[in-house]
């Protein structure tokens, strides 16, 4: 028989009366913030919305992905910008997931050496600001690689300038569109494969060589397609020319400081997660493995990286959150990535409510859709209890 | 019988040379198998090949501190010293005028001692709040003066590691207590308070910190009453605050979960208030334990406050790329890089042992 009863003395009504002295708290507070802004937005005449973003951009950005010119919209600029961002962080991860695997592992070495290295190399690189490496690796190539003119050539065909760098690409042709198609099909091959390899193996006990067969579809598929197509090899080469190269691809040193200085920072990070990963699976399960006649590459791969990833993979998922968030940096030392030109944006139109709101919310939705897969990842790999 | 009695063990025979000692531990840690002797070999390789050069730009061919521009511009084949003994002060302390840097001086130091001292467990006391609260006036009174016959000054003024720790402390001190009730509101039972408490956390934490600076710089003019205007300081401030609460949050959360369920209900059986509970039986716990995160988030915070070179204030890193910018000593940024990072990998790898130090000691008592 419920009794209602409207003392503070009922849990259930004192719940209720902090939370709506809470919320009343934040609605007063949010709303004051908010009526103070819209009179001094009135006050300094600066209109509110999202339609200067059809306006005329007007100012130029040094690195695109996609067609871009001052006369396209502020909307188009923030769209290079966003490009660029998530072009840095996902070279920068797939470059300091490697890193980090192989540093890593390397602290666990049973070469003194070797291990010693490593554990250098984490503790140097991870206490030091990633700012502050951002300026190093940038002054680095500013400052301390030659002019053009004297540029270094540490391989042919590749030069190294205060500028950037330079390498030799394939002239653009037909057959590397095809190439990728096939590239993608192959997967989608190695996928089948792996799954009807598994059931086979789960009916009759027989192993399939799936690594030998996956490296074949992968690097031969493309290759059948680039014979198909004439085996074209033309490279457009870097030449000097007057005062500067032409040909080839560059490397602007605001790309390679901030791919550079966030690729080391984090695979520190990386690395610590994927040595604490590997301690973490018992000795046991080595001694094991060992006990039932696997190999070293065996057991690693099929006892105990498999116990390993469980514990690796969230900690992993937010050092790649971390690059993401970090390629902000990149305002420090003008590489045009998303926060950069929001920058100019800001500067240029007073819509400082606006840039800061699509910043966020775009960081915001990256952040969401990362971790909405990683809990999807985790469910699936997670250990089935009884 | 006799000879039973008189039977008498052979001496012990010494281990192979080859698998103790010198040798033996070079056999089992550099040459243990042919891989490992081939990876040794390339690593004494490379070690030969960078280490004399490094050694050399350091120490044998670098300039002292008292040497002027004009020779170490002309000869680069040394570490140029005088430009860090030239500029060491203005690196350190910023702008802060030159006969008062004493000052900033004693700022740091006050805070490294205070830093210093909340590491020993005796301290972990209510009273030592208060300490550090007349450290902190402390500070106020030597960085701005107007006081007991200090000049005084803006703090607009102020820069370099006075400005860094300052930032990073002080955003650590106020943004505590804040954690403390988004990390209890993020457990509540209470839907709006538990939801009010997750989203600011996870707002926060799922953007930049840069953008939280911006935040601070454009738009938080626009928040104030008209006539009101807070100096970039306070606005960097602010921003560090709201950024380390919640990152502290997620820290005394982790403390929180892992106290036992039992705590909580013995606590409730005494017919303990929710505060009383909370202050008496399970923040003390919890608290405790969270202390190895909270030390690594300060780390990664104190490596952030880098971060508002980019609104135009002048921490350390701010006071170094300035020093750079100097016309009589143009390009000497190795050098300069490498001071200020020395100073700082000195705080962050201190702190770093001091908590993986903590974290064992605290489990060992929990192993008991």
């Amino acid at each position: 028989m419920a009794q209602t009863r409207l003392s503070l003395n009922d849990p259930v009504t004192r719940g209720l009366f902090y939370q709506a002295l809470v919320i009343g708290g934040v609605v007063a507070v949010g709303w004051y913030l908010i009526h103070n802004t819209l009179t001094n937005l009135e006050s300094r005449s600066i209109a509110t919305g999202y339609s200067f973003l059809e306006r005329e951009a007007s100012f130029a950005i040094g690195e695109t992905l996609i067609d871009y010119s001052p006369a396209d919209s502020y909307g188009r600029a923030l769209l290079v910008g966003l490009l660029n961002t998530l072009k840095v962080s996902a070279i920068g991860i797939a470059l300091a997931t490697v890193l980090g695997v192989v540093v890593g592992i390397a602290r666990l070495s049973k070469n003194f050496l070797v291990a010693r290295l490593a554990s250098a190399y984490v503790e140097v690189v991870r206490n030091i600001p990633p700012l502050l490496q951002l300026f190093f690796w940038y002054a680095l190539i500013t400052e301390g690689m030659p002019a053009v003119r004297q540029a270094l050539e540490p391989l042919p065909g590749v030069f190294l300038t205060q500028r950037g760098l330079w390498m030799p690409v394939p002239l653009a042709d037909p057959a590397w569109k095809a190439m990728g198609v096939a590239f993608i099909a192959a997967c989608f091959a190695l996928w089948g494969v792996k799954r009807w390899a598994a059931a086979r193996q789960a009916r009759t006990g027989q192993p399939f060589p799936l690594f030998a067969a996956g490296a074949g579809l992968l690097a031969g598929v493309p290759f059948v397609v680039w014979l198909a197509y004439g085996a074209p090899t033309a490279m457009s080469v870097p030449e000097l020319r007057g005062f500067n190269f032409v040909g080839g691809v560059n490397l602007s040193p605001e790309f390679f400081a901030i791919l550079v200085g966030l690729t080391v920072y984090t695979s520190a990070f990386i690395a610590e997660v994927v040595r604490s990963g590997i301690l973490a699976v018992n000795w046991g399960q080595t001694e094991a493995s060992r006990a039932l006649g696997l190999n070293n590459a065996q057991a690693l791969r099929l006892v105990v990286l498999p116990q390993a990833l469980r514990v690796i993979i969230p900690p992993v998922t937010s050092q790649y959150l971390n690059l993401t968030k970090n390629t902000s940096l990149a305002l420090a030392i003008g590489y045009p990535d998303l926060v950069s030109i929001a920058n100019t944006v800001i500067n240029q139109t007073g819509q400082a409510i606006e840039g800061v709101a699509i910043i966020m919310g775009v960081y915001l939705s990256i952040s969401l859709a990362i971790s909405l897969f990683m809990n999807w990842y985790n469910k699936k790999i997670a250990l089935v209890e009884r | 019988m006799t000879a039973a009695a008189s039977h008498i063990p052979a001496p012990a025979e010494k281990p192979p040379v080859a698998s103790v000692g010198f040798i033996g531990w070079m056999r089992e840690n550099l040459f243990s198998s042919w891989s490992n002797a081939l990876l040794t070999v390339l690593i004494v390789w490379l070690l030969f090949k960078t280490i004399p050069p490094l050694v050399g730009w350091l120490f044998i061919n670098a300039y002292g501190f008292d040497t002027s521009s004009r020779v170490c511009i002309a000869d680069r084949s040394g570490a140029c010293w005088a430009f860090v003994g030239e500029k060491f002060r203005f690196i350190l302390y910023g702008t802060f005028p030159y006969d008062e840097h004493w000052r900033p001086l004693t700022t740091v130091l006050i805070f490294v001692g205070l830093l210093a001292a909340s590491c020993s467990r005796r301290f972990w006391r209510p009273w030592f709040a208060g300490v550090w609260i007349v450290g902190l006036l402390a500070v106020g009174v030597l960085m701005w003066g107007g006081v007991f016959g200090l000049s005084r000054v803006e703090n607009a003024l102020w820069g370099g590691l006075p400005l860094t720790i300052m930032l990073s402390v002080v955003g650590l001190a106020v943004a505590f207590p804040l954690s403390v009730l988004l990390a209890l509101g993020r457990r509540s039972n209470m839907p709006a308070i538990k939801a009010i408490c997750v989203g600011y956390i996870e707002l926060i934490r799922g953007v930049p910190l840069v953008s939280l600076l911006f935040m601070s710089s454009v738009m938080f003019p626009l928040f104030l009453p008209e006539g009101f205007t807070v100096d970039k300081l306070l606005r960097a401030q602010v921003a560090f605050i709201l950024f380390a609460a919640a990152y502290q949050a997620e820290a005394i959360r982790g403390g929180l979960q892992a106290i036992p369920k039992g705590q909580y209900e013995a606590a409730d059986a005494l017919g303990l208030s929710y505060w009383q509970k909370m202050g008496k039986i399970i923040l003390p716990q919890a608290l405790t334990i969270s202390i190895p995160p909270l030390v690594n988030t300060f780390i990664a915070f104190f490596k952030d406050t880098s971060l508002v070179i980019i609104i135009g204030l002048f921490d350390l890193l701010g006071t170094a790329k300035a020093a750079l910018t100097d016309p009589n000593w143009r390009g000497f940024f190795l050098e300069a890089y490498l001071f200020i990072g020395l100073i700082y990998w000195f705080f962050c790898y201190s702190m770093s042992k001091y908590s993986q130090w903590l974290e064992r000691s605290l489990h060992r008592g929990h192993a008991r």
